[in-house]
């Protein structure tokens, strides 16, 4: 019992204290986080995009369609297993297996906070990019154990497509890992030292070197949207034109597997722009509005946030259909949305407080990407192979070079200065 | 080409070769497929990705209209043609009906014809929209759908509260129209003119400068006006090439000869071209629709038409510009109550010729985008 109270008060990660006991809890809370973050992602993707679209989207289950997620999941579970008769049957069985296990591992390094991550590896972003790459290696499993014309054509060209865009992608870091040397004088590649030295700079690095910061964050923009096969680059899984691409033989549980690593993927590259460029989980204008006051009130955005959503709730149960048949979701909703206030009262609590707000912002941020995603896919519409290709090698790649090379420029730009002097006398 | 033959014709079985050292792949597209745009099948044969040459299947909706229409009477085979193309029913019932008119030498009172027009019109405006959002869907863009969806059923509710029903319409009848307009009627139309010219707008908002809506049109399924002329494609994808030819103007039939339009026509004859052509073809329909609405004149709507039909001994070719092209009616009568034989010259089908050689060395995606901009329904390609 002491060992686990113990952490609490730690200022590392439990991988990097050797904690081995709360560095399982830590791998449970992160999956079980995953989780339920994708089913969350799953019903706001339905939500907003049908609002986009002018429509409701899911209403039925659950108010609002809250409990949509559920329902599908459990249609999934429950769904028959079935394996084409021509299919690699050991192939075609592990490739999502495979795909889920890449895609969580991700995770590993991810830092939600100061203290908040599973362990802090110094090749942290090395580990991220390698392990997300394997994802390639899943979808080519999966398209060619099918057997079948669709699901090979999409595993084509998502291979092609995820190799190709991983070139711009790595270029862009390369350029956010060149800032964090500066002032410190020494670079890292570890996830939470990354933020730490934006932190240190005092200044989150889509700023830096304006707007070389910014241009390598778009760059990193692009490439991840394609990296994860999503609109407008969802060519792998182009339903008009491969109708499920690369999964079009799986169905039932398999296929709610590739799903869930999906969002996993979406998820782990939205953690590295936002730990890259947006300072993870360092709250904003903390140049501007610093100061005593300040950190408090930044502080208690977590619990608001919370009482906010409670509110809805709250709302939503006293404007529900006063309808017999509506009683237990207006109960329903009434009784999560007095869970939700609970949550920020315990939000509340200084202790509590000063270790949650670093989550809280990093959610944050991530969410601001999530919501990107759903806004592309309800606005473009798709790339043909050869346009995609040509933007990933004509385009990308000589601009992520470019702003890679100008980086490094800029950055010893004193040292070039004294030299190029030297020369001259 | 057969299909036996167009399999024979891949290499790896001309030089012996076991399938796996070819590179050609037969891909079936269809008849289940989401974009196909109902039961067309498309086989196709790749290398890569790369179109190498395709082969449309038809005939997984042939219902054998042509067949029905010599078991029936002239009137009783009507509401029949609004099943071939469902989304413009209302088109196919104005070529059957003026059809048969001119066969039997009647003429439609000046009435009927500015109500055709009215309601045709308002067909070529719903049909484009439908065209518009599921041409969109193919490429990717999955909110224009809704848009036009939303837009169209406005029009659905007019002809629903002029005829009672919704697609399959039946809202005309030989020697005019069945009902007289409700109260209102015009009313309600000029109203949804004013309310569709800044949805118009906004579905151009969505799409016309979008930078990969224009990639992925611009240059795609190009057919020039000589090529569009050999194989017989007629409405927007003629016009998309540069070829001004519509029947409203070249042969006005209706009452279409008293109103101000134009005739869009493209340049490149690209799939780009064809969508601006249709595009603007909705907000010429909207002036028509202005200019007949405000005059409908009065009078009775039918023609004095025996209870019987009997048209005399002979044959009649007559042909209106549907949202599709050119629809046209070819009946001939041998003097009894049913026709002898019915032939009808569907736009989809005949457009749906140039399929291959609009997509024959292009990509995968362009076969759904030329299949979208095509604007076919196969109701009406199989009959």
């Amino acid at each position: 019992m002491h060992a686990l109270t113990d952490y609490l008060r730690s200022n590392v990660t439990p991988g990097e204290a050797g904690d081995l006991l709360w560095a399982t809890i830590y791998v449970l809370l992160v999956v079980a986080a995953l989780s339920v973050a994708v089913m969350l992602m799953t019903w706001l993707e339905r939500k907003i995009l049908a609002h986009i679209q002018i429509r409701y989207g899911p209403m039925r289950v659950g108010p609002h369609g809250l409990l949509q997620p559920i329902a599908d999941s459990l249609k999934l579970l429950l769904k028959e297993d079935i394996i084409p008769a021509g299919a690699d049957k050991l192939v075609f069985w592990l490739a999502p297996v495979a795909v889920v296990m890449t895609a969580f591992t991700t995770f590993l390094v991810v830092p939600f906070g100061r203290t908040h991550a599973v362990t802090d590896i110094n090749i942290g972003i090395l580990f991220m990019l390698g392990i997300s790459s394997l994802s390639v290696l899943s979808i080519i499993m999966g398209g060619w154990a099918s057997n079948s014309h669709y699901p090979l054509m999409g595993a084509l060209r998502s291979s092609a497509q995820m190799v190709s865009y991983e070139v711009p992608m790595a270029m862009a870091i390369v350029s956010a890992i060149l800032m964090t040397s500066l002032k410190t004088g020494t670079g890292t590649l570890s996830m939470i030292r990354i933020v730490e030295s934006q932190a240190v700079q005092g200044r989150w690095f889509i700023f830096s070197f304006f707007p070389l910061g910014f241009l390598a964050f778009v760059i990193f923009g692009i490439a991840m949207i394609a990296e994860t096969n999503r609109a407008p680059f969802d060519l792998p899984e182009a339903e008009s034109e491969l109708v499920a691409g690369f999964h079009t033989e799986y169905s039932g549980f398999r296929w709610s597997l590739f799903f869930l690593a999906e969002y996993a993927g979406m998820l782990a590259v939205s953690s590295i722009a936002v730990t890259l460029w947006l300072g993870g989980w360092l709250r904003p204008f903390s140049n501007a509005l610093a100061g005593k006051t300040w950190d408090l009130a930044f502080s208690l955005l977590p619990a608001l946030t919370v009482f906010a959503l409670a509110g809805i709730c709250l709302l939503g149960a006293v404007r529900m259909p006063k309808h017999p048949s509506f009683k237990i979701q207006t109960v329903g909703l009434a009784v999560f949305g007095l869970f939700l206030g609970a949550v920020g009262l315990v939000l509340l609590a200084p202790q509590v407080r000063e270790r949650v707000q670093d989550m809280y912002w990093f959610s944050v941020k991530v969410a601001f990407f999530m919501y990107l995603y759903i806004w592309y896919r309800g606005t473009f519409p798709r790339y043909r192979f050869d346009q995609l290709m040509k933007i990933g090698w004509k385009v990308l790649l000589p601009l992520s070079l470019a702003v890679l090379i100008l980086t490094a420029l800029v950055g010893i730009r004193q040292e070039l200065a004294t030299v190029l002097m030297g020369v001259l006398r | 080409m057969s299909e036996s033959k167009f399999y024979e014709n891949t290499e790896w079985q001309e030089t012996g070769k076991t399938f796996l050292d070819s590179n050609e792949l037969i891909l079936n597209m269809g008849p289940q497929h989401p974009s196909t745009h109902g039961v067309l099948r498309v086989i196709l044969k790749l290398d890569g990705e790369k179109v190498l040459g395709t082969d449309c299947v038809i005939g997984y909706l042939h219902r054998g209209v042509e067949k029905i229409a010599e078991n029936r009477t002239y009137v009783q085979f009507n509401p029949y043609v609004d099943r071939m193309d469902y989304v413009a029913a209302v088109s196919n019932g104005l070529g059957y009906c003026e059809a048969v008119e001119k066969l039997l030498g009647v003429e439609a009172p000046e009435r009927a014809r500015y109500i055709r027009v009215i309601l045709t019109e308002l067909n070529r405006l719903a049909s484009h929209q439908v065209w518009l959002g599921t041409h969109a869907l193919d490429i990717g863009a999955l909110t224009p759908l809704f848009y036009c969806f939303r837009d169209r059923e406005e029009i659905l509710k007019i002809f629903e509260k002029y005829c009672g029903a919704r697609l399959t319409t039946h809202a005309f009848r030989i020697g005019g129209c069945q009902y007289e307009i409700y109260e209102g009627f015009q009313k309600e139309v000029l109203d949804y003119c004013d309310f569709v010219l800044p949805k118009i707008d906004e579905y151009e908002e969505l799409l016309t400068t979008n930078r990969i809506w224009v990639e992925r049109t611009k240059g795609v399924g190009v057919l020039s006006g000589a090529e569009c002329i050999e194989l017989g494609a007629t409405g927007p994808v003629l016009r998309g090439s540069g070829v001004k030819w519509d029947l409203r103007k070249a042969q006005p039939y209706a009452a279409y000869s008293k109103f101000e339009f134009d005739i869009p026509i493209g340049k490149n004859g690209d799939t780009y071209d064809r969508y601006l052509v249709r595009i603007e073809e909705m907000r010429q329909s909207v002036r028509i629709l202005r200019q007949a609405a405000s005059s409908i004149p009065e009078g009775p709507i039918t023609a004095k038409v025996p209870k019987v039909l009997r048209p005399p001994a002979g044959e009649i070719y007559h042909s209106i510009e549907a949202p599709k092209g050119e629809l046209g009616y070819f009946i001939v009568s041998d003097g009894s109550t049913q026709p002898y034989r019915v032939r009808v010259r569907p736009p989809s089908f005949v457009n749906l010729q140039a399929l291959d050689k609009m997509v024959r060395g292009w990509l995968v995606a362009d076969v759904v985008a030329v299949i979208g901009t095509l604007d076919i329904v196969l109701g009406e390609v199989d009959r």
